[in-house]
């Protein structure tokens, strides 16, 4: 069957299958980070959880991220969203499963490929922002051609191009203290757009900004996709932005992804009640809408 | 008082162990000693041959970039005016040449390891409690191991300086590098940083305020360890305090000691400002900025 499914869609650019990822919880032995359990084996993770062993942050997670889409992870704080999307940068090592971006399997990548992966695949753009205090727009904009290893007139002008883009022109020789929270997360845009990787993941950029400023930043993140069709994972807490921002959407709880879809599927079809009780709001409004679109159709042309 | 079948020494052990050392050892030592003797000379030569005046003019300059206060880079850049007044200073310079040369060793040491403290938690635990021991030792005892390998001289009044002057730059390179937000570090290394690149490009630049708060540390303890440096042999200023302690000559004590404060003060305030500025950039110019961002 998926043989069939590849020769008709596009390939996928990310593609996760399985991935878990376990956390020990008490960790009395500081040298052994990496905990040796069986994934496969039900009963004693969900034992090991039950005694408080181990968390388990990321529940035999499987989804694919199509090219130029924005695909949505979605769910509350505490549901593993930050630790997947930290686990495809290898930021955080896996337990079980495999990551494929460009059919390269991240999680068997040796230290040096890693830091290939991590230089020219992907790029993020964190919510705490994550600039470096000490260098300034420019410099924090070409961050990442530096560690390259490009030249420096080379990352200067694209650093440039990308200040320009996200529209902080005549900013370049500030201190990222100087600048608003919402400037400082263009800078971060930025520095994630100079890298020019086929991959975008975003971990709650907007999620610390106040309302007006991260719409403004959706319109920009819309607009700047129309121009770069890239590849984003987008992880955020707040439905209205995964709905305005969404091509297709996975919804987490506790580790799991409940349901996968279109937003308009997730919301007209909810697969469970946890689901149905986040997009409740949403269909109330779509519901009112529709009932006043239905009244205003009913009426015009009695009024008229 | 103590019963007496109990009580045993091990001076002579000690002394055999050290002789033993020595004996061994000779050329190590002798090397030792004549590279800080080297070192230390020249340092002084050098500061002798810089006219008093200029001293005032680089503190001045030094005080006044940095901190853009007149009237203090002022007082301060004069203050040293009376060490001069006390002739006393030739015995300043030189105590100034012992404690610059501990310094720089200090930090050819300590900032090395301070690193690796912060890089190998195993290296740290291991160095924590001799830097803890070392703090709490009176300053005095350092002069016991300087004395036992390198007899009277400056040599051991370098190392007994060293030593004690060596610890807050350790702690206070590797508490800095601790104290990076793992935010920053994440991001950096999420951008392809290698372990090295991390350190150079972000964990020593923003751990520079707490490693410069270390030099300014480390100085000063010198200062201090070199006034009791002077007890084995250590000339200057030190050996004017104790020369007037043992002739109840108090006026002179006075006179020295005031220079000894004088050159604390003037040190620490030039090292401090030189450490503000390498502090990350705050909000300056508050009124165009909101101006600015008003409209993003």
């Amino acid at each position: 069957m998926s043989e069939i499914k590849s020769i008709n869609a596009i390939s996928p650019v990310v593609e996760v299958k399985n991935l878990w990822k376990v956390f020990p919880k008490r960790q009395r032995s500081k040298g052994k980070k990496t905990l040796n359990i069986d994934v496969h084996d039900e009963v004693t993770i969900s034992q090991m959880e039950k005694d408080g062993k181990v968390v388990v942050a990321v529940r035999d997670v499987s989804f694919e991220i199509y090219p130029g889409e924005i695909f949505i992870v979605m769910g509350l704080s505490g549901s593993g969203k930050s630790t997947l999307i930290r686990c495809l940068m290898r930021l955080i090592e896996v337990t079980a499963g495999t990551i494929k971006i460009n059919d390269l399997d991240i999680t068997s990548l040796s230290k040096k490929e890693l830091v290939k992966h991590r230089r020219y695949q992907a790029a993020m753009v964190f919510q705490h922002y994550g600039l470096l205090p000490h260098k300034t727009v420019l410099d924090n904009v070409a961050f990442g051609l530096k560690l390259r290893g490009e030249p420096k007139e080379e990352r200067y002008r694209k650093a440039n191009a990308a200040i320009e883009r996200v529209g902080l022109k005549g900013w370049e020789n500030y201190y990222p203290a100087a600048l608003s929270g919402g400037m400082q997360q263009r800078v971060g845009i930025a520095r994630a757009l100079v890298m020019d990787a086929p991959v975008l993941l975003m971990d709650e950029p907007f999620s610390g900004l106040d309302p007006l400023i991260s719409r403004q930043l959706q319109d920009e993140l819309l607009r700047l996709q129309e121009e770069m069709k890239k590849s984003i994972m987008f992880v955020t807490h707040d439905l209205s932005e995964a709905l305005r921002l969404g091509d297709r959407m996975a919804i987490m709880r506790r580790g799991s992804i409940v349901q996968i879809g279109t937003p308009d599927e997730i919301v007209s079809n909810p697969a469970d009640d946890y689901v149905a009780a986040f997009v409740a709001d949403e269909r109330r409004t779509l519901e009112k809408t529709k009932l006043s679109l239905g009244n205003k159709l009913a009426s015009t042309p009695a009024s008229s | 008082m103590f019963p007496e079948h109990f009580t045993f020494h091990v001076a002579e052990q000690v002394n055999n162990f050290v002789d033993w050392l020595l004996n061994s050892y000779a050329p190590v030592f002798d090397a030792i000693s004549t590279g800080i003797l080297t070192m230390l000379l020249r340092i002084n030569e050098i500061l002798l041959m810089v006219p008093w005046w200029l001293y005032m003019i680089i503190v001045f300059v030094v005080l006044f970039t940095t901190t853009k206060k007149l009237i203090a880079s002022l007082t301060l850049a004069i203050l040293p005016l009376l060490i001069g007044a006390f002739e006393l200073w030739a015995l300043a310079m030189e105590s100034l040449a012992v404690v610059l040369t501990a310094v720089i060793i200090s930090l050819l040491i300590g900032i090395p390891m301070g690193i690796l403290m912060a890089e190998i938690n195993s290296f740290a635990v291991v160095i924590r409690p001799i830097l803890d021991g070392m703090q709490t030792m009176p300053s005095f005892v350092y002069l016991i191991p300087a004395m036992m390998l390198f007899g009277l001289g400056k040599v051991p009044a370098v190392l007994a300086t060293l030593i004690y002057s060596l610890p807050p730059v350790i702690r206070l390179t590797n508490m800095g590098l601790r104290h990076v937000p793992k935010n920053i570090e994440e991001a950096a290394l999420a951008y392809g940083a290698t372990k090295w690149q991390l350190l150079k490009e972000v964990r020593i630049p923003l751990a520079m305020p707490s490693i410069l708060t270390g030099v300014n540390q480390t100085t000063m303890m010198a200062l201090a360890m070199v006034v009791v440096a002077s007890m084995i042999g250590a000339r200057g200023l030190g050996q004017e305090v104790l020369l007037s302690i043992n002739r109840i000559d108090i006026g002179r004590g006075f006179e020295a000691g005031l220079s000894v404060v004088v050159m604390a003060i003037v040190i620490d305030r030039v090292t401090q400002s030189i450490a503000k500025k390498w502090e990350p950039p705050q909000v300056r110019i508050i009124g165009k900025l909101l101006f600015k961002s008003f409209f993003l």
